[in-house]
């Protein structure tokens, strides 16, 4: 992947107004790019005046940052409770099985992100897969194999 | 002056004081694994537990970290202490208790056996290389990384730190002896627990490389490193 170092300036220029500004300056790089490159750590680090270790500790600290590159499409699976009794283990199966790929995991094209998440609260329309922020609800293996081919079809 | 009383001694101490440095300079020992008096304070192992008796019932605070306030009652071997410092340190005995600082504080409390075991680690989480490394030394090579049961101390991407200055004071630092030196040559060293292997240059603190022995004496010192 090519990371353009004058776009990733740009970005921290937009972002940054003091060292406190760390969090939002790789909230930023994680939207553009859907991972924290290395290349961007060590400039957020020379421009906000902060250990490369502190930016290291805080990429590696939070869930939303990701050190390598996440799918275009993330699939949660909700596992909470509710959601468990209704089946979502087996609908989580099924999604790595179509997949290929473990939880945590993305596809090798950088199609899919398949992640469990822990409870949603929208148990009443469980088991719940979200699939880049769209919520859907009632699902079964039958339904992931639709709801995957839905997903692919929009790729084009 | 602020006037407290902790363990039913009346104590006067200036503004700025902790309950810690308090209790310390009067000769009340409370236990710590991850205060340093050079460092800022951490609160991280949390023996330093003291309960604050207040009208509406007690807490327990951070006494490294809880400032001295006028009229506090502070106890440092209630019930309510000596079972939060049994809990800690029972928690620590789950993957360190062949430390030796660790089975000396179980000695202490009367613990016989954890109630749990895990994987043994050397390194307690401390945090004082960390802070040390950043606010004595001021360069910052390692940190805590990592969140839940990964969390460790690392360079950044687990390599060789581009930063790090091979001055050895988190191995100085460390109270479990977790981070390995290696002297090779006058100049050059090793740091195990992660990989740094550069000639040692000088800190902000020492103009010049120190010569001898890797600790001079007067380094200890000026980090208020005790041999225990």
């Amino acid at each position: 992947m090519n990371i353009s170092i004058t776009e990733l300036n740009d970005l921290i220029s937009r972002e940054a107004h003091d060292d406190a500004s760390l969090i939002a300056v790789l909230e930023s790089v994680q939207a553009q790019y859907r991972y924290l490159p290395f290349e961007a750590l060590v400039l957020a680090s020379e421009r906000l005046d902060v250990p490369l270790s502190q930016a290291y500790s805080v990429a590696t600290f939070y869930h939303a940052f990701s050190l390598r590159p996440k799918g275009k499409h993330c699939l949660h699976v909700c596992m909470g409770t509710a959601c468990h009794v209704r089946g979502s283990p087996q609908v989580f199966d099924r999604l790595q099985t179509k997949l290929g790929i473990k939880a945590g995991g993305t596809t090798r094209d950088r199609t899919f992100t398949l992640e469990t998440v822990n409870c949603l609260g929208a148990c009443a329309l469980g088991p719940i897969v979200v699939t880049d922020g769209e919520y859907s609800g009632q699902m079964t293996a039958q339904k992931v194999d639709v709801l995957l081919k839905r997903v692919t079809k929009a790729e084009g | 002056m602020i006037h407290l009383t902790i363990d039913d001694h009346p104590i006067e101490v200036t503004l700025g004081y902790t309950l810690l440095q308090a209790a310390r300079e009067h000769g009340i020992a409370i236990p710590t694994l991850c205060y340093l008096e050079s460092l800022a304070p951490y609160a991280a192992c949390r023996l330093c537990l003291v309960e604050l008796v207040g009208p509406r019932g007690s807490k327990l605070v951070a006494s490294c970290a809880y400032p001295c306030e006028e009229g506090l009652v502070a106890r440092t071997r209630s019930d309510m202490v000596l079972n939060a410092r049994r809990t800690v340190v029972e928690l620590l005995m789950s993957t360190a208790g062949h430390l030796p600082a660790v089975q000396a504080l179980a000695a202490e409390l009367g613990i016989p056996a954890p109630y749990v075991t895990l994987e043994s680690n050397d390194c307690i989480l401390c945090g004082l290389c960390v802070r040390a490394c950043r606010e004595i030394v001021g360069v910052g090579a390692i940190s805590l990384v990592n969140r839940g049961m990964e969390r460790e101390v690392n360079t950044p991407f687990q390599i060789s730190s581009a930063d790090c200055i091979e001055c050895a004071t988190c191995a100085l630092v460390c109270p479990t002896g977790a981070i390995r030196v290696e002297q090779f040559t006058r100049p050059a060293r090793t740091m195990h627990t992660w990989a740094s292997a550069y000639v040692r240059r000088a800190c902000r603190l020492c103009e010049y490389e120190p010569p001898g022995s890797p600790f001079p004496k007067d380094y200890r010192e000026l980090l208020g490193v005790h041999d225990t």
